[in-house]
């Protein structure tokens, strides 16, 4: 085949499937704003997105913030910097690690079963199964999975903050030899509200993203089971994709000058 | 065909629908008059779940009309589409039961999200349509998951018929069940329909069902309506391809390519 042909249809099934996903996520948010609300439907993913994933995004964290601090303290002695641990710690956690990571994490936990529980929900007809009962999926399936995934993930991160950088702080005093009011004092010289905010977008852009992926996915999916798998895997793929593309677009909004 | 004096609960007419360059409905008409049962027989492939798809606006056609109470539903919005689906009650081949939910809210699902009821009200409608389907209280918090095929299948038809709709659909209703579960779940659809005074249309190649629940047939060839009558003409039709199949035999009019590797 003739290689520019090739790339040329890559990139009209890219395009075409940057327009089903646009279509899709402006039908879930037209659909959804109009309700009917479905509160127990909402509340059933907050707890789900946000409650279940509390572990996991916890120890991410935890790890997260005390090889951090390790991590700046050997590479800062190099230059008699070592008392700039805190600090490291405290922005890297809320700007950059904690969403990501929790981003990420998210995606790879619950993205993917969303994905799983709608895919096996479309090839067994029970979306069908909704329009025949006069629900309209968007609104009882897709839009609690987005709302919950844009409240949660903020709340998820902020915990995540806390936590990442109780991780440093542990290492900072029990391992490299920090008192605990000066530690905690350069934790907070430098912390600006600006700081932990851009984290926190960041987390709301993320959760959408995760459940949006997971729930176009799953809605998508085509084939029985082999078709189910290839969304969870697709679904857990390009929302990590979208998440460090959207949290470059972000952090140059927020902090470039 | 001979058409009826009263406006038919469903109409459908010129009815195309292809998928890409494979053409499944190619010009169906068809009538299901006010409380008549209406089943729909043919082979597996040639569109009978697509023509049901379509009336249920899970499928849009490309081409041709489909009425129910005299009002075209092939072009309505989401919204007018969810109000007239309130008419409506189906029973899927798999039953599609909402795994992530226990038995009575299957069944109350309508009642609940379409009706608003409240759960304690709605929960003791559930248990009331269930003993329609010859189910017991003690079903009603079990997960779909720990039902076998026949009972799913009771419940996914205590689903369809909770809220009392004017139009039942079933898809191969008797598919993957022995023939005694099958029996009994045609005379249960043969009842509910006659009870609740609905019209219904069914899909099945299942011809025990078809002489059970069906006051009229239809058989769809070659994406078309090629015989429609009473049931009880079926065994004396006169049309070659209506009596292969009934017969369930190979050789006929209807031809069947086998590959053999």
């Amino acid at each position: 085949m003739n290689p520019l042909a090739a790339l040329g249809r890559l990139f009209l099934d890219f395009l075409a499937a940057v327009g089903d996903l646009s279509l899709f996520a402006g039908q879930t948010i037209i659909q959804g704003l109009r309700g009917p609300y479905y509160p127990r439907a909402i509340l059933r993913q907050m707890v789900d997105i946000g409650y279940y994933s509390l572990p996991v995004v916890g120890l991410t964290a935890i790890f997260t913030g005390m090889v951090l601090a390790l991590q700046s303290h050997t590479g800062f002695a190099r230059f008699e910097a070592q008392s700039a641990v805190a600090t490291i710690v405290v922005l890297s956690m809320t700007r950059e690690l904690g969403p990501v990571l929790a981003g990420l994490m998210v995606a790879g936990r619950v993205g993917a079963s969303m994905a799983a529980e709608i895919g096996t929900m479309r090839v067994t007809e029970q979306i069908d199964a909704l329009t025949t009962l006069s629900t309209d999926p968007y609104k009882y399936l897709v839009w609690p999975r987005v709302i919950a995934g844009l409240l949660m993930l903020p709340l998820l991160v902020l915990v995540a903050d806390i936590i990442g950088v109780f991780g440093g702080y542990l290492v900072g005093i029990y391992k490299l030899g920090f008192s605990a009011p000066d530690y905690l004092r350069r934790t907070f010289e430098y912390l600006e509200t600006e700081d932990v905010v851009s984290g926190l977008v960041k987390a709301a852009v993320f959760g959408f993203i995760v459940a949006l992926m997971g729930c176009y996915q799953g809605y998508y999916s085509r084939g029985g089971a082999q078709g189910v798998g290839a969304a969870t895997t697709k679904a857990v793929v390009s929302a990590s994709i979208m998440i460090l593309t959207a949290n470059y677009i972000i952090t140059e909004l927020f902090f470039s000058q | 065909m001979t058409e009826p004096a009263s406006q038919p609960k469903i109409r459908i007419r010129d009815l195309h629908k292809s998928f890409g360059a494979k053409r499944v409905l190619a010009g169906v008409d068809l009538d299901i008059n006010d409380a008549e049962s209406v089943v729909v027989i043919g082979g597996s492939g040639t569109g009978k779940s697509v023509l049901l798809k379509c009336v249920l606006g899970i499928l849009q056609p490309e081409r041709g009309s489909i009425q129910i109470d005299g009002r075209e539903v092939t072009n309505l919005s989401r919204g007018e589409r969810q109000k007239v689906m309130q008419q409506f009650g189906m029973l899927f081949q798999g039953a599609a039961l909402f795994d992530s939910l226990p038995v009575w809210e299957n069944v109350a699902f309508g009642l609940l999200q379409v009706d608003r009821l409240g759960r304690d009200e709605a929960k003791q409608r559930a248990i009331e349509t269930l003993a329609r389907v010859g189910l017991g209280p003690e079903v009603a918090e079990l997960s779909p998951a720990e039902l076998s095929g026949g009972m799913q299948k009771r419940v996914g038809l205590a689903r369809a018929i909770a809220r009392r709709p004017e139009i039942l659909c079933f898809d191969e209703p008797t598919t993957g069940l022995d023939p005694i579960t099958a029996d009994v779940i045609n005379e249960l659809i043969a009842h509910s329909v006659r009870e609740l005074g609905a019209s219904a249309l069914s899909i099945t190649h299942d011809m025990a069902s078809v002489r059970k629940i069906a006051d009229r047939v239809a058989m769809l060839y070659q994406g078309k309506i090629i015989w429609d009558g009473p049931v009880k003409e079926i065994d004396r039709s006169g049309n070659p391809y209506v009596d292969q199949f009934i017969h369930g035999r190979a050789e006929g009019p209807i031809q069947q390519t086998v590959k053999v590797a």
